[in-house]
């Protein structure tokens, strides 16, 4: 088959899906929904697999399709650019977007036959400007997927559209991510300005990079590093995130947990070279990761909602991949995405098993015990806990380790606050898995009756994602354990390749490099053990209201209400103001003064006023007629 | 035939305003509107295939044509339609057809005037986009506004008269400066000297106009007259308070016709009169009207943010669109002027898009009061899948017509001046706010009571707003042809 149409098939096929289950929502059961919607999604993996083969044979593939917008002084064309690291990317897109649709499936059977087609078609959709943000060989492609996944993140998150709030949560995710997406965009202008175009083969060589001075690396890698806040909720734009969380479960596992929020990790990973080269900006990305990472933790260390935990969890997860792009570990951080992928995947479908079996409940103060109902979904549970905790030989550890290393090779100050945030993460997780799944039942009497294991279709897909979770970080065995096992490094080398000249390169010794994994799994597994201690009986009783820090933490920083009174206010005051007293005072007011003495000129030329705009008309055009007699005759 | 007898610029003008003339003379509600329907569907047809031979170099005869017309004066009745023009005509066709369309089932007081004025209204706008005699070109820009006020100060709402009447004082101050500007740059032509050997002193053809001799102090103040009128009709901060008004007031079918279409007259004019007749003092006063307008597109977007009525959003709204235009336009490059250009048609398709849908509203719930609105998404859903594929358009959403048209200007702009466009830019992030606030309190949550009886939209609403959504798609998947189209410079190899 020809390349270009099979490669164009991997997002034309949920492309298609979205079609046909958007415009059929009205007649097609939901059934044939179901299966069409999985269908396409499971074609496109399995080209995704042939690509993939294809890319480690002969590396990476060009496809270009039809022009865009081509000026004389500007070209730009819809095209598409695979390689390695897109075609990993595509490999967990489309496999866990697969498993996703499959638990859907079962997930949201409740749904009436309209809505469960609409959610489907949404989810496509969603698959489809995710596969073009990563398959993008320029960066409008790229951004046509980015604006397109928020999009659907947006019909997503407000999906049960009557509530309010949730309503309100979807526009917020949208606005937020609209203030990261104007830097991209300013980003991708500062290129067509001064190197005329945005084609990465053309941006990234050799020949456009002389066109950059300093000042233009550092803007534009500072630019899209706001995108990437946004999409990928680091400070200051994270806050849309956690309330993202009024999506039905499985969209927060597919969107804002294993692939959307990723998005700005693989922007800047392939982006690499320029990165490399703004030290400024690597050092914001530093500081921003670190401190988002840290935050997100603390505030999940105090929340009651399982998925509030997860969501800032995932917050500061993606904090420790921003940490290793910021020392220029560009494979640890894209490893650390592929982990994360399967084991907050896994956790939050996990946690959407609980709350199916609970009825809707998400607070996990009234849940416990739920170990003896629900077999499957405890122990998966307990591996993607085990995996974000960072336990050997769980994905996570791998990846968290190696994110660690290079921060420790940058300094040690790095490294021990990426050992805290460790801990922190052991905690909250095993806080939430001892708060659910031991002690004794504490919610209703209906609910314990109709407590269960979910179904196959819920189940099979955490089995597969557990059993991810526990091998996945063999793709990347640390140097320390075999020499030349690190598959994903020499993997994505072509990629990062052209930025090695620009990182400094700290190397640490085995010896250390043993000591420090043994003291961050130590410290991990003693913040585990405190966990357990402390709420594998917890009861009601033992819940004190927080005080102090405790209180902060609960109220997550009050950075909503920072936000609330330092700019949302002052926006709509000086929106109210121009409204208000500009607009309707001083420049109206001006406009009609001169209306009114208009009106008191024609009232004092009473014969010719009769009221009516059409006789002013006509004077107007005697008028002109007038003048021109009079200037005929000069 | 063509080329002989008719040109397509006389096509233009000539269908809508015999048919326009025509229908004064119908009684019958049912006669005139099927009539007027049949006359914008045979103008839409015109356009269509002049935009087969929009080439002007290789078909001088089918987009140009002069008459004689005042000749000791200097002046004649010369069109000459050229791509853009073409481009807009074919905007105003399909507008006329969408709003036609849209108001099939509307009762309104004498159906006869009512079509009468609008088609007269269509025959000025075309002639304003393909005249090239200033004189001609004053013609017509006041032949497309003087049925507006009819129709604005007779069927409009409560406030109808106060508000025409603002509208007529601003645009008229604005044409009667410019008219002051024809006058003044008229004397300063060559003379000129026709065919059957009449001669004039001086001319009004643009292209008289073009060479005519001026100082840099004349050019500085010709300058302003003119972008008094333009700027009126656009409009450009502070000259806009007449709009949201009579927006407002105007019957919606009228307030299609001032958003999408006329709003186009003031940045044609920008692009064929201003920027070529006055081009140095163009280049001198860029910064300042591209500093109002970036101010204006602020502006603009914060009042929207903060309104309760449903119309004046959209026109506050637009007025932030039509700012980043006017501001691409005097960043004067190779993209954003060809950017502004395709944004006009993609803004005239979206806005009347959007009147269409809140006329709909009004005309089902009584009211055009966002706070009283909510939970329209339960009872009409087809119509909340319309309205958000255009509200999505409206804030530029890759893969929608405006991102192309916003993405080129935005680089001109950039190109022209990096801190221009980061502080326009933050117009996109207030649009994606008010747009979706919008959205959320009227469409979503549950249904109030103003909402309770609603239906949802019929087929000839259907019609029309999947002509509209089609539009906005094609426009913005696959956007090259139309970009190949305006592009005038010779293709590429």
């Amino acid at each position: 088959m020809d390349k270009n149409l099979l490669i164009g098939l991997i997002p034309l096929l949920p492309l298609i899906g979205f079609l046909i289950t958007g415009i059929g929502r009205n007649v097609l059961p939901k059934g044939v929904a179901a299966t069409i919607a999985c269908g396409t999604i499971l074609a496109s993996f399995i080209i995704s697999f042939i690509m993939f083969r294809m890319v480690v044979a002969n590396g990476a593939i060009n496809a270009t399709y039809f022009p865009f917008i081509e000026l004389q002084t500007f070209q730009l064309a819809f095209e598409f650019k695979i390689d390695q690291l897109t075609s990993l990317f595509l490999l967990v897109i489309t496999g866990i977007g697969f498993l996703i649709h499959v638990y859907s499936a079962s997930y949201m059977h409740e749904e009436n036959a309209k809505d469960f087609s609409k959610y489907f078609s949404y989810l496509n959709l969603f698959v489809f400007s995710m596969l073009l943000l990563v398959m993008g060989g320029n960066f409008v492609v790229m951004f046509i997927g980015w604006e397109g996944v928020g999009l659907c993140s947006y019909l997503l998150i407000g999906y049960w559209y009557k509530n309010q709030d949730y309503t309100s949560a979807a526009k917020k995710a949208f606005v937020m991510n609209r203030i990261g997406d104007l830097g991209f965009l300013l980003a991708i202008f500062w290129f067509i300005a001064k190197v005329g175009s945005v084609n990465f083969d053309v941006v990234f060589s050799a020949e456009s990079i002389k066109l950059l001075s300093t000042t233009d690396i550092t803007g534009i890698t500072l630019l899209l590093f706001v995108g990437a806040t946004g999409k990928s909720a680091q400070l200051p734009l994270y806050t849309w995130l956690p309330d993202a969380m009024a999506g039905p479960t499985p969209v927060s596992a597919l969107i804002h947990a294993a692939t959307m929020v990723t998005a700005g990790i693989y922007m800047i990973a392939r982006s690499n070279v320029l990165f490399s080269m703004a030290p400024i900006t690597m050092h914001v990305i530093l500081i921003i990761g670190m401190a988002t990472m840290l935050l997100a933790a603390s505030i999940a260390l105090k929340q009651n909602d399982i998925k509030k935990v997860l969501a800032y969890s995932t917050v500061s997860q993606l904090g420790y991949m921003f940490i290793a792009l910021g020392v220029g570990a560009y494979t640890a951080a894209v490893f650390h995405v592929i982990t994360h992928a399967f084991f907050k995947a896994l956790l939050f479908l996990g946690s959407g098993s609980v709350i199916h079996a609970m009825g809707g409940e998400q607070d996990m103060r009234n849940m416990g015990g739920l170990k003896r109902y629900m077999a499957i979904t405890h122990l998966t549970m307990l591996i993607g806990c085990l995996a974000i905790a960072g336990m050997p030989p769980f994905a996570g550890f791998f990846s968290k380790d190696e994110i660690l290393a290079n921060a420790y090779a940058a300094s040690p100050v790095f490294w021990s606050l990426g050992v805290l945030g460790a801990m922190m993460t052991a905690f909250y997780m095993f806080r939430l898995y001892a708060m659910t799944f031991h002690g004794s039942f504490r919610g209703t009497e209906d609910q314990q009756k109709h407590l269960h294991e979910s179904p196959m279709a819920i189940t099979l897909p955490l089995m597969i994602l557990a059993i991810l979770s526990i091998v996945g970080g063999f793709i990347g065995i640390p140097e320390v354990f075999a020499h030349g096992a690190h598959w994903l490094s020499s993997f994505l080398q072509p990629v990062f390749a052209p930025s090695a000249p620009f990182i400094a390169k700290h190397t640490i010794s085995h010896n250390t490099e043993y000591i420090l994994m043994a003291i961050s799994v130590g410290l991990a597994l003693t913040a585990i053990i405190i966990a357990w201690n402390k709420y594998k009986n917890w009861s009601k009783q033992s819940d004190i209201p927080n005080t102090g820090i405790g209180k902060v933490l609960e109220n997550k920083w009050y950075v909503d209400e920072l936000y609330q009174n330092i700019i949302i206010k002052p926006v709509n005051s000086i929106a109210k103001l121009f409204n208000n007293v500009i607009e309707s005072k001083a420049i109206d007011g001006m406009v009609n003064g001169i209306g009114s003495l208009v009106h008191y000129g024609s009232r004092q030329l009473r014969w010719l006023q009769s009221g009516q705009v059409g006789a002013y008309v006509l004077l107007m055009v005697i008028g002109i007629l007038a003048f021109f007699i009079i200037q005929l005759f000069l | 035939m063509l080329g002989t007898y008719f040109t397509f610029p006389e096509l233009l003008i000539w269908l809508p305003l015999v048919a326009g003339i025509a229908a004064f003379f119908m009684k019958n509600a049912r006669v005139v509107k099927t009539w007027s329907l049949i006359a914008v569907l045979g103008v839409l047809a015109v356009s269509l295939i002049g935009l087969c031979y929009a080439d002007g170099n290789a078909y001088p005869t089918y987009n140009q044509v002069s008459y004689y017309w005042l000749k000791y004066l200097g002046n004649s009745f010369h069109l000459n339609l050229n791509k853009t023009g073409h481009l807009l005509s074919l905007l105003t066709a399909l507008g006329f057809l969408f709003i036609f369309l849209y108001s099939w089932k509307e009762e309104r007081e004498k159906p006869h005037a009512f079509y009468g004025l609008m088609l007269l209204a269509q025959a000025g706008i075309m002639g304003v986009f393909s005249a090239v005699d200033a004189l001609v070109f004053y013609f017509f820009w006041e032949l497309a506004l003087i049925p507006v006020y009819f129709l604005c100060s007779f069927w409009g709402g409560e406030k109808r008269i106060q508000t025409t009447f603002k509208f007529f004082i601003y645009t008229f101050v604005g044409s009667l400066l410019m008219l002051t500007g024809i006058l003044y740059i008229y004397y300063h032509t060559q003379g000129r000297v026709f065919s059957d050997g009449t001669q004039a002193a001086h001319s009004f053809a643009l292209n008289a106009f073009q060479y005519a001799n001026l100082t840099p102090a004349e050019q500085g103040c010709l300058f302003w007259l003119f972008l008094a009128a333009f700027g009126v009709k656009m409009p450009i901060f502070p000259l806009h308070t007449w709009q949201p008004g009579t927006y407002d007031q105007s019957p919606t079918p009228v307030t299609m016709v001032l958003s999408g279409l006329m709003v186009k007259m003031g940045l044609f004019g920008l692009i064929r009169w201003l920027l070529p007749v006055l081009p140095e003092a163009s280049a001198k006063y860029a910064d300042i009207v591209i500093g109002l307008s970036v101010f204006g597109i602020i502006y603009a977007s914060l009042i929207a943010l903060v309104q309760d009525n449903l119309k004046k959003l959209v026109a506050y709204s637009s007025i932030a669109h039509i700012g980043l235009m006017a501001a691409a336009l005097f960043a004067r490059n190779d993209l954003s002027i060809n950017g502004a250009i395709l944004q006009m048609f993609n803004h005239g398709i979206n806005i009347i898009g959007l009147w269409i849908i809140i006329g709909i509203i009004e005309r089902k719930t009584g009211t055009k009061k966002i706070s009283a609105l909510g939970g329209l998404a339960t009872k009409a859903p087809t119509l909340t899948i319309f309205m958000v594929v255009i509200a999505l358009a409206n804030i530029a959403l890759p893969l929608t017509n405006a991102f192309v048209g916003e993405f080129m200007m935005f680089s001109g702009l950039f190109i022209y001046s990096k801190w221009f466009a980061a502080v326009a830019g933050i117009g996109i992030i207030l649009a994606a706010a008010y747009t979706l606030n919008m959205i959320r309190n009227v469409f979503y949550g549950n249904v109030k009571p103003a909402v309770e009886g609603v239906t949802d939209i019929v087929f000839h609403e259907k019609l029309v707003l999947a002509i509209i959504v089609i539009v906005v798609l094609v426009m913005g998947v696959y956007p090259q042809p139309i970009i190949d189209f305006i592009n005038n410079t010779p293709a590429r190899p």
